[in-house]
């Protein structure tokens, strides 16, 4: 008798269970999948309920959205930035990151301790101060060579990028850096290579799945960034999520709502494909960085 | 000689570009925040006047402020609490139950942590659309229509919808992070528990939970840096702060005052308050939280 009331409550508790699971997974998936849907339907469909199929693959959405809403252009924009601040990011952070974790010298502890303080500095409460400082070197320009270069420019916006991500990858790579023995070095100084040379072809291809997981978290980082691109960039030169700002206020007030949905899709497509390819290494790589951080 | 110098030039070459960027672009615009919040600066006009402390004295004064803060603290509490809850439940489900599509279920609550802020607001403005909304039409399937509401367009309600598409956010995220703390408890201390009769729940608060209650504490800290920051884009994003400032944050107040009216120094006064509220609060939180660690 006992042992029966035991596995129904056993029973009861896996119920439970997977409630719950399906419960969270549904609302994840649902509205993630409805917006799929909903940027192939026309604008006539989304009278009457949410729920119905799309009659048909209306490729109109997505044709306006590239064209007329400009989003191909912001797409190259969002691509260009993406790609220059991580090659940024890589070509800056890493020797930084090498030097002060496996180096001793004049103040290293302090510029340690310096660029580990950066972890608390918010890119929120620095876009407008970032847009003065630029606002005013443009000023000095203007008044030297009558053109404005530091506001709206795409470069720019990815050397920002890559500075405000240089704590949080430097802190990752570092702690990488210093788990490494040193024969490496000193195994590579008595075969007779320099400093450079012992970085370049010893340690930093060693610190290739560091460097990938690095990769990974500033693409979507950069990738989905909108407050600094809509701050610096107010110009036509705008990136994929501030375009898509732009998009959804626009087609709301003209009632228009496929263009949004198939934005919304230009935007996270790219993210959910690489998502779905590495996710193992993403959630397994946050843990490194992310407990400490 | 050499061998010393050339040392010290590859130190150089390879730490100067990494710290005059981390200067230029963090910390002085971090320095101008506090330096600009004494004074009164009137837009692109350039009109800058030291006020001292006269912007707090304002701000002490300033009713849309003060709406914003009691917004900020509803938010983080609300996010805070229900976030944690949700993620550690989840987290000791993946972790400690033999459940089929284990694999499945991580990787589907880690999707909305990869989505920009902008695809999230516009994702939950198609779900609380009063009309054609996913929500109401739920309900309306189920006849619960009396459950119905206007969920961004309600005063009293549309600040608990923010908090609920912030929740939605957060919750993958931190229970990948509980879920590593977990898988670190050896398996050994359970099945010693289990012989002494102890449950799943008993289990679960006296062993799960004390040993990662360091891991929870740091994330505490995580939730008021992160709802501040994610409220704000979420926000701009999805109401602009109305209706009439009834979602309107510490930093989309702040953006707005700074950005949008162009009134810099008070926008950065508001800016050094919600700085240091939110290392005081962090502060606060991780003093009353503190126990013995136990060790394992």
């Amino acid at each position: 008798m006992e042992k029966t009331k035991r596995i129904s409550t056993d029973k009861l508790f896996k119920l439970f269970i997977y409630v719950a699971l399906a419960g969270l997974a549904i609302s994840i998936i649902i509205p993630v999948a409805w917006v799929f849907m909903a940027s192939i339907k026309e604008n006539s469909e989304f009278y009457g309920s949410p729920w119905a199929l799309p009659d048909g693959v209306y490729i109109q959405n997505f044709v306006e959205a590239f064209v007329e809403a400009n989003m191909g252009q912001y797409l190259l924009n969002s691509v260009m930035v993406t790609a220059l601040a991580l090659l940024f990011l890589l070509v800056i952070a890493l020797p930084a990151a090498y030097v002060l974790s496996r180096f001793k010298f004049f103040a290293s502890g302090l510029l340690n301790s310096f660029v580990k303080a950066g972890l608390f500095i918010n890119v929120s409460y620095i876009a407008v101060p970032i847009f003065l400082l630029l606002l005013g070197w443009d000023t000095q320009l203007r008044a030297l060579l009558g053109e404005d270069f530091f506001l709206n420019n795409r470069v720019m916006l990815a050397l920002i990028y890559a500075s405000t991500a240089l704590p949080f990858t430097i802190f990752l790579l570092s702690s990488y850096f210093e788990t490494l023995p040193s024969d490496f070095e000193e195994a590579a100084s008595i075969d007779g290579a320099g400093y450079f040379r012992t970085m370049f072809s010893v340690m930093l291809p060693m610190a290739k799945p560091s460097i990938i997981i690095v990769i990974l978290f500033n693409f979507l980082l950069f990738w989905n960034e909108y407050i600094l691109a809509l701050t610096i960039m107010p110009g036509e030169n705008k990136t994929l999520p501030v375009g898509l700002l732009n998009l959804m206020a626009a087609e709301r007030a003209a009632v228009n709502y496929g263009p949004m949905y198939a934005g919304m899709v230009i935007v996270m497509l790219p993210t959910l494909i690489l998502y779905m390819i590495v996710q193992k290494r993403l959630t397994e790589g946050m843990t490194v960085g992310g407990v400490k951080g | 000689m050499s061998k010393k110098k050339s040392r010290a030039l590859f130190i150089f070459i390879c730490i100067s570009p990494a710290i005059i960027l981390f200067t230029v672009f963090m910390v002085v615009p971090t320095v101008e925040v506090f330096r600009m919040s004494l004074y009164r600066w009137g837009g692109l006009s350039g009109s800058k006047q030291f006020v001292g402390f006269d912007n707090f004295k304002i701000l002490w004064n300033d009713m849309d402020f003060i709406q914003s803060f009691q917004n900020s603290i509803l938010l983080i509490v609300l996010v805070a609490i229900i976030t944690l809850f949700f993620a550690i439940f989840f987290a000791a489900i993946l972790t400690r139950e033999n459940v089929v599509g284990n694999n499945f279920f991580r990787i589907v609550f880690y999707i909305p942590n990869i989505l920009s802020i902008v695809v999230i607001a516009g994702i939950f403005s198609a779900v609380y659309d009063p009309e054609e909304g996913l929500l109401n039409s739920v309900f309306g399937i189920l006849s619960l229509e009396n459950l119905e509401q206007m969920w961004l367009g309600n005063h009293d309600i549309v600040i608990y919808s923010i908090a609920g598409a912030l929740v939605w956010q957060a919750i993958g995220y931190y229970m990948v992070m509980y879920m590593s703390s977990m898988a670190s408890v050896p398996a050994s201390f359970y099945e010693a528990a289990a012989l002494e009769g102890a449950g799943k729940i008993k289990q679960f608060t006296s062993i799960t939970l004390p040993l990662i209650w360091n891991n929870i504490r740091t994330t505490l800290a995580f939730y008021i840096i992160s709802t501040i920051n994610l409220s704000f884009l979420l926000v701009k994003a999805m109401t602009g702060g109305g209706p009439g400032g009834s979602t309107e944050v510490f930093l989309s107040y702040m953006y707005s005052q700074a950005y949008g009216n162009s009134t810099y120094g008070y926008g950065m006064a508001i800016g050094v308050i919600v700085f240091s509220f939110s290392f005081f609060l962090a502060a606060v939180i991780s003093r009353i939280t503190k126990r013995d660690v136990l060790e394992y």
